[in-house]
């Protein structure tokens, strides 16, 4: 059927993986279940949301079990324990990033949290104290993305523009995926306010030069906020080395529970900022005039936070800890190379993004030639592989790529080569059901 | 394998080979639906005589199931009366709403011609709007038609294209 080409150093390479992936797996119960008639579940759709280990499952099940109550409300022993176990969960995440507890909010999801900031600058023009408008947004502003942020980086900006008169400007993308980089001196400038871009993108897996758009963006006085939903559950994170503002990133991505995001930001920015939601918790003083507000981290907590979710994601980041950041980095490497090449080796299937894996993530988009992503998602899942399939919320980049959509794989700490072989059976095995071949 | 099930060697067929492919004048309304989950589009034009549907031109792009699907849709509804291809359409929403159960399918055999292969669909959750896409379409493009003054001439400047959502469903991964 087809004909891998010899050539010195062609056919994939297994280079032994750093992660024992069979002790892994058995720490996450669904990977024990089969899908479509009694296959293994092979679970390539991390980038949308992860597994959970067991771990994680057992700290929230420990939580409501044995504390749960309302933290920071209460006079009761419950009610102690709860605060203690949420801001200790606070701690150990904030750790995990090199930053201090008080410069950690919690959110839904990395979507609210930048939603936090979209609407906190816009809100800003009219706080009523002076030091809240110090980041006000408004006409003559600039606010800067780019062309490959998911949506959840793109949206929010661009309904600041629309609320605030400001202008929406954006970076490009090369044809192999990057960021076009060659006008950054002109889009970001005096008039930029803010610059909101990816660390890696969910859909090309590319991973951005950040050192280069942070030295622009402070040099012009203006705030970056950096979208980590796909980079801080794979690479060690630093926020010093950062160099951000903000950094945003969700639970659910990184082995955690659905329904909690981080919001990271520098404290004398954060400090700054004037709330987005408000209500109980998150006060100072409240009279029937007016109210005034908390510090920092609890401005921006309005209302019974979800705590067992915290405590769930802070035992997800210290399962991750355990494993080493640095070595889930290397793991998903080793990985993606190995993918790409496997990939290669099946004519009509072409990459969209980085054909390497340099300054590259392990988010592999592709197209089949004469079979639409769907359908191949659709075979694939006969399989019991799953994937994801569509624009990936980042509809701009299938656009600049000219396909339809794309079918994505997405790796992590339990992706076995085995997994990689399954993938790439799967999709010669599309190419003979729809005959393309 | 389950497959089959699914992609049934009709829709294959009318994947390859659609019947009815592009946009043709004259038309009373052209609409344009998107399945915002997956970038699915279609621009659907009807032609209607007195309450006959004359023709219906379209051109899409999407995966195999929504293209084999207006394909078959352009079989069954030209020629037909306009709330006799509602009607269809009414048929083919049932079809998809059976969860696979065949006892439904041979009910709407007579009623559904080709489109009744898509009974495979109905098993699969996250394609059945890829399915209806296209009578989507058409039901929105009939009311727009319909609402046209009568005897007005054909494809009025702002009869023009919409664009809204087919069957949203919430498919963002965040």
């Amino acid at each position: 059927m087809t004909q891998t080409v010899s050539r010195p150093g062609a056919g994939a390479q297994q280079v032994p993986l750093p992660l024992d992936v069979e002790a892994i797996r058995a720490d996450f119960p669904i990977l024990s279940r089969t899908v479509r008639d009694g296959k293994r579940l092979v679970y390539l759709d991390s980038g949308a949301t992860s597994q959970k280990p067991r771990q994680v499952l057992d700290a929230e099940r420990w939580f409501y079990e044995n504390v749960n109550a309302a933290p920071h409300r209460g006079a009761h022993q419950l009610a102690e324990e709860a605060t203690g176990a949420y801001e200790a969960a606070r701690a150990t995440i904030g750790a995990f990033i090199g930053a201090p507890e008080r410069e950690i909010v919690f959110t839904r999801n990395t979507t609210e949290a930048i939603n936090l900031v979209a609407y906190a600058l816009s809100n800003a023009a009219t706080a009523k104290e002076e030091e809240f408008r110090t980041y006000a947004v408004g006409q003559g502003d600039e606010i800067v993305v780019t062309e490959m942020e998911h949506h959840a980086n793109l949206v929010p900006w661009q309904q600041l523009c629309e609320r605030t008169g400001a202008t929406l400007r954006w970076l490009g993308l090369t044809d192999d995926g990057r960021l076009d980089l060659s006008d950054l001196d002109r889009v970001v400038n005096e008039r930029t306010k803010l610059v909101a871009v990816t660390q890696q993108s969910n859909i090309l897996g590319t991973i951005n030069p950040l050192g280069e758009i942070v030295a622009r963006a402070h040099e012009v006085g203006a705030l970056v906020l950096v979208d980590g939903a796909q980079s801080v559950p794979h690479q060690p994170i630093d926020v010093a080395e950062l160099g951000a503002d903000f950094l945003v990133f969700s639970g659910h991505k990184m082995l955690g529970p659905t329904g909690v995001g981080v919001l990271w930001g520098r404290y004398d920015v954060l400090d700054k900022l004037p709330p987005f939601l408000t209500g109980g918790s998150m006060i100072e003083v409240v009279r029937m005039e007016g109210s005034t507000f908390a510090a920092p981290p609890q401005r921006f907590e309005a209302g019974v936070p979800m705590t067992a979710q915290v405590i769930g994601l802070a035992a997800a980041v210290e399962y991750l800890q355990g494993l080493g950041m640095d070595t889930v980095e290397a793991h998903e490497k080793a990985l993606t190379g190995y993918a790409l090449e496997k990939l290669a080796e099946i004519p009509g299937v072409t990459v969209i993004g980085p054909p390497d894996t340099v300054a590259r993530g392990g988010a592999i988009s592709f197209v089949v030639e004469g079979i639409h992503p769907h359908d191949v998602g659709q075979v694939l899942d006969d399989s019991g592989i799953a994937v994801r399939v569509g624009h990936h919320c980042a509809w701009p980049v299938v656009r600049r790529f000219k396909v339809p959509a794309t079918t994505r794989a997405t790796f992590y700490v339990h992706t076995g080569y085995d997994d990689i072989d399954a993938l790439a059976d799967g999709i010669r095995a599309a190419q003979k059901f729809f005959g393309t071949v | 394998m389950q497959l089959e099930s699914m992609y049934q060697e009709i829709i294959l067929d009318h994947y390859k080979n659609p019947h009815g492919r592009g946009l043709r004048e004259p038309f009373e309304a052209e609409v344009h639906h998107v399945n915002p989950t997956c970038g699915d589009e279609v621009t659907l034009r009807l032609h209607v005589q007195g309450d006959t549907i004359a023709d219906v031109s379209y051109e899409g792009m999407g995966c195999s199931i929504s293209q084999a699907s207006i394909s078959a849709m352009y079989d069954l509804v030209v020629g037909k009366t306009v709330p006799q291809a509602l009607e269809a359409g009414e048929h083919f929403m049932t079809l998809m709403q059976a969860k696979g159960d065949p006892a439904v399918a041979e009910k709407l055999e007579d009623e559904l011609e080709d489109a009744v292969a898509f009974a495979g669909v109905s098993k699969y959750p996250a394609r059945i709007k890829c399915a209806l896409m296209s009578w989507m379409a058409l039901k929105d493009a009939s009311a727009r038609a319909l609402s046209a003054a009568p005897g007005s001439s054909a494809h009025p400047a702002t009869a023009g294209s919409s664009a809204h959502p087919a069957t949203p469903t919430g498919g963002n991964d965040r």
